[in-house]
């Protein structure tokens, strides 16, 4: 482990807003690590968020930071990735901000396969407008607008990516920090479309799913085939105790940026690219007739 | 027969309407007619009003054919070719007595003249149903003494890249069939050619182009260095989108038809951040979901251009009529307060360089230009002499960044700081659509607030500055000056035409917002001003009174979804006058 390299993804002089004891400050630094032990430089990484407490995790990292609109994070790193294939993209935001605000785009963006990684802090509420229910909140679950407790069903997200063949799917718990280090270091590898779904105690507006609930109700799956689809369904949709790892992965599938064809005919960035002003005459001219 | 055409002769052009259900193919008369007519010498100005639907309804284009440069719709229709039940009906308010109708007597019911040509049985005759259209062109080739060897040419290139020989010699048969057809309708003396004395050809016109404001949309994006397009269809702004997808191999030009318009302009914008020229075509309510994310662009001063194709609201409303109704909506989209441009292109050349303009600008000012168009202006084209393609390489205004870079460094000249792109460079570059400090992270320190507010804010005073004078057309010793705004400067300015009164003038609004500082000098002088406008509020004379403190009493509105027409037009304008004696 490279650990005083992380100290390159740190931002200076900054301290995070965040509770003490949450664990977005664990997600922070198994981001930090993954980032140091990949021998990334901070010039070659953007970090796209949207708003709430995840969301604010590119503030306090030493890289390039598009911190967008809430729930709006995918759009805009799908498009820097295609600008700049270069660029090592990473989407980071919560659960509210991923799931519910920014759903359709978290659909989509599995279907394009861009080559980017979506972490997704996910501490089952919304921590930043202070404890309403979000989509992963269990059903039962108070809160002072969800005043009877949560009726509707959460989403899976980690079955829901599966069932539209994301290319890489996996799940961890922040409190194991090794292996969050070395799944967002698999994910950030990995040529195509990468979510990682976090589970992040929120000690201060999530008293169910605590440090020690999501101890007592997760294990790390073994011997389990990753290609195999079908098996990664069925232990997505696992309960009681939740399995964590990577579910699923499939390589060769061609990212977005690959299929583009403005990247397969000129390697220039598009910073340097100019008109062809020779065929825009051309063109003009076809109005002739 | 009486002489049936004199009306044309006073008019010096001829107005054609072609009226059927969609999918009749009046769209492939028109483009084929057109352009031989062109080829043949002529003027022509086409145009078409449509309803949302994919097949039946009543649908119609007009074809105006001159021998001067012809630029907008009239009501009057000259030459009436109804291709269903329907078609008379549909435009019945507008046929006055001398109208020509000239149709299949068997598949119309009226009580109307009409010419009977049997378009139907002779493209069977042929070989097959669908070659009527092209009957139907030759016919209105040959009364107009169009050419008829252009008109062959233009057909074999127009079918020879999609379809097969034995199709291609059926449809130049139909083309000629057609042709025939008018010398008997003229030599019988049914229809009096001798009645066009005015239609004089002219060999300058045969390079003329010919495209619609679509096509000059994408053609200025192009010429302006867009390289990314981000969008969701939605008529009328779809043609842009489908134009430039047309040509994105030629000009490397990413495309992507995104989930939801919240999404289209997001990634507009991380385009921008990632160092391409990008862009968003949309209309009514697809804008009005991207109004948080150009609420974005103005936080963190990133450059974006929007186009805007205007249809009639509320909700899903017109979808295939026009309107001027969202100019409020592009000048107050957006929470917050930051800097925008809205220009509107009044031509087919104005919107090519508008739109270069608005790259140009977005790119300069790192900020949000909208170009306002609308249904009419995508759908309508007439001859134009020349685009230029752009002589220099495109200016970007985007810096190597050092290590010490500051994304939001304050002090820089009307609050601009010099943009970075990741990647190019040492620093590294921040953007956060939260209040933010120099290096462009998060702070509620309020000192800082009030400079970064100030910042974005300071732009105003060079966009003012650099604001597009409007146009005057007509007299400077005007008395009554009429003022428009985008797509209805050609309607105006043939109506002013017609009025042929010396003391107006139309003063042509290219750039609605900010205004030019000139403005007011243009209004003052006017002893009454009329404005006019497509839309039910006079939303442009608002805005203009806001800017001047000028009161603007006179307004011509219109909002059933058409476009103005001139001739009609010009009627109001006239009462306008008489009611008003000359007040303000
Ligand atoms: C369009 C919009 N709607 C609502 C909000 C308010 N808002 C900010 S963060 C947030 C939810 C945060 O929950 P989550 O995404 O789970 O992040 P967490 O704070 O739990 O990390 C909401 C609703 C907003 N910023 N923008
Ligand atoms: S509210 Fe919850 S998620 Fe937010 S910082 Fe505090 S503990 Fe963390
Ligand atoms: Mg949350």
């Amino acid at each position: 482990m490279k650990e005083k390299d992380a100290i390159n993804f740190k931002q200076k002089g900054i301290k995070p807003a965040w509770c003490p004891g949450c664990g977005n400050f664990l997600i922070l630094k198994a981001l930090q690590q993954a980032l140091a032990e990949l021998s990334l430089k901070p010039q070659q990484v953007v970090v796209v968020s949207g708003i709430g407490q995840a969301a604010k995790t590119p503030q306090y990292l030493n890289v390039h930071m598009f911190n967008g609109l809430h729930g709006r994070a995918l759009p805009p790193a799908t498009a820097i990735k295609a600008c700049n294939p270069l660029l090592t993209v990473i989407a980071e935001g919560g659960d509210g901000d991923m799931y519910g605000e920014g759903g359709n785009h978290f659909l989509h963006t599995i279907r394009r396969n861009p080559d980017l990684t979506h972490l997704v802090h996910n501490n089952m509420v919304y921590g930043l407008t202070k404890g309403q229910a979000s989509p992963t909140s269990e059903p039962g679950f108070k809160t002072p607008v969800q005043v009877d407790g949560v009726i509707s069903e959460p989403i899976n997200p980690v079955a829901l990516a599966i069932s539209l063949d994301a290319s890489f799917v996996a799940r961890t718990f922040c409190g194991n920090l090794e292996q969050t280090v070395e799944i967002i270091k698999k994910a950030i590898r990995h040529p195509g479309y990468a979510l990682v779904d976090i589970f992040q105690p929120c000690v201060t507006f999530n008293k169910i799913n605590t440090f020690k609930w999501f101890q007592e109700h997760t294990y790390f799956l073994e011997g389990h085939d990753v290609h195999d689809r079908n098996q990664a369904f069925l232990r997505a949709t696992e309960t009681g105790k939740l399995p964590l790892g990577i579910f699923y992965q499939h390589e060769k599938k061609k990212t977005f940026e690959q299929k583009l064809t403005v990247h397969q005919e000129q390697k220039t960035p598009f910073l340097s690219r100019s008109i062809n002003r020779e065929r825009l005459e051309e063109l003009i001219k076809t109005r002739q007739f | 027969m009486k002489k049936v055409i004199s009306q044309i002769t006073l008019e010096q052009d001829i107005s054609i309407v072609l009226c059927g259900e969609a999918g009749q193919g009046i769209q492939t008369v028109e483009q084929l007619l057109t352009r031989m007519l062109k080829l043949s010498g002529y003027y022509v100005f086409a145009t078409k009003e449509y309803m949302s639907r994919v097949r039946g309804g009543s649908n119609s284009t007009q074809i105006r054919v001159s021998s001067k440069p012809i630029q907008a719709p009239v009501s009057r229709i000259d030459l009436l070719i109804p291709l269903d039940k329907e078609a008379i009906n549909h435009v019945s308010s507008r046929l006055g007595e001398r109208i020509i109708i000239i149709g299949d007597q068997e598949k119309l019911d009226t009580d109307k003249k009409v010419i009977n040509v049997s378009f139907l049985k002779m493209a069977q005759e042929i070989g097959k149903a669908i070659y009527a259209n092209i009957i139907a062109v030759g016919l209105l080739l040959g009364l107009l003494e169009g050419d008829i060897k252009a008109g062959r040419v233009f057909l074999k290139d127009y079918f020879t890249q999609k379809k097969k020989e034995e199709f291609v010699a059926d449809n130049i048969k139909a083309l000629e069939r057609g042709y025939q057809e008018a010398k008997r309708l003229i030599e019988e003396n049914l229809v009096q050619v001798g009645s066009f004395p005015h239609l004089k050809k002219s060999s300058k016109v045969e390079n003329n182009l010919l495209l619609n404001g679509a096509e000059a949309i994408g053609l200025g994006a192009i010429a302006g260095g867009c390289n990314f397009i981000s969008s969701y269809p939605m008529s009328p702004s779809t043609g842009v989108l489908v134009f430039l997808a047309q040509y994105a191999h030629d000009f490397n030009i990413i495309v992507e038809q995104a989930e939801d318009e919240i999404s289209a302009i997001n990634m507009a914008i991380g385009a921008w951040y990632a160092g391409a020229r990008a862009m968003v075509t949309t209309s009514g309510g697809g804008f009005s979901l991207m109004t948080e994310g150009l609420s974005l662009a103005g936080m963190i001063e990133s450059p974006l251009v929007i186009h805007l194709a205007q249809r009639p609201g509320p909700a899903t409303g017109l979808p295939t009529r026009t309107e001027q109704g969202d100019l409020h909506l592009a000048l107050y989209a957006g929470h917050g307060e930051f800097p925008r441009i809205i220009l509107a292109p009044g031509n087919i050349e104005e919107a090519y360089q508008l739109m270069q303009k608005a790259f140009y600008w977005a790119d300069q000012f790192q900020i949000p230009v909208f170009i306002l168009t609308d249904q009419y202006t995508m759908d309508t084209y007439y001859n134009i002499e020349r685009l230029s393609v752009p002589q220099e390489e495109t200016v970007r205004f985007i810096i190597k960044t050092d290590y010490d870079y500051q994304r939001y460094k304050l002090g820089g000249k009307d609050g601009l700081s010099p943009r970075g792109i990741p990647g190019f460079g040492e620093g590294l570059v921040r953007v956060d659509s939260d209040e933010h400090d120099e290096m462009g992270l998060i702070t509620e320190d309020m000192s800082i607030r009030n400079r970064m507010v100030e910042k974005r804010n300071a732009k105003w005073h060079q966009l003012k500055k650099e604001a597009l004078i409007p146009t005057l057309t007509g007299t400077k010793d005007y008395r009554v000056l009429c003022v428009g705004w985008g797509s209805t400067y050609y309607i105006i300015k043939e109506a002013l035409d017609r009025l042929d009164k010396p003391d107006m003038a139309l003063l042509h609004f290219q750039q609605v917002y900010p205004i030019s500082e000139t403005s007011i000098d243009f209004l003052k002088r006017a002893k009454q001003i009329i404005s006019i406008e497509n839309n039910y509020s006079g939303q442009f004379s608002q805005l203009l009174e806001m800017q001047t403190g000028i009161s603007i009493r006179s307004r011509i509105l219109k909002y059933d979804g058409l476009p103005f027409y001139a001739d009609e037009l010009a009627e109001e304008i006239k009462d306008v006058i008489e009611e008003n004696g000359g007040q303000k």
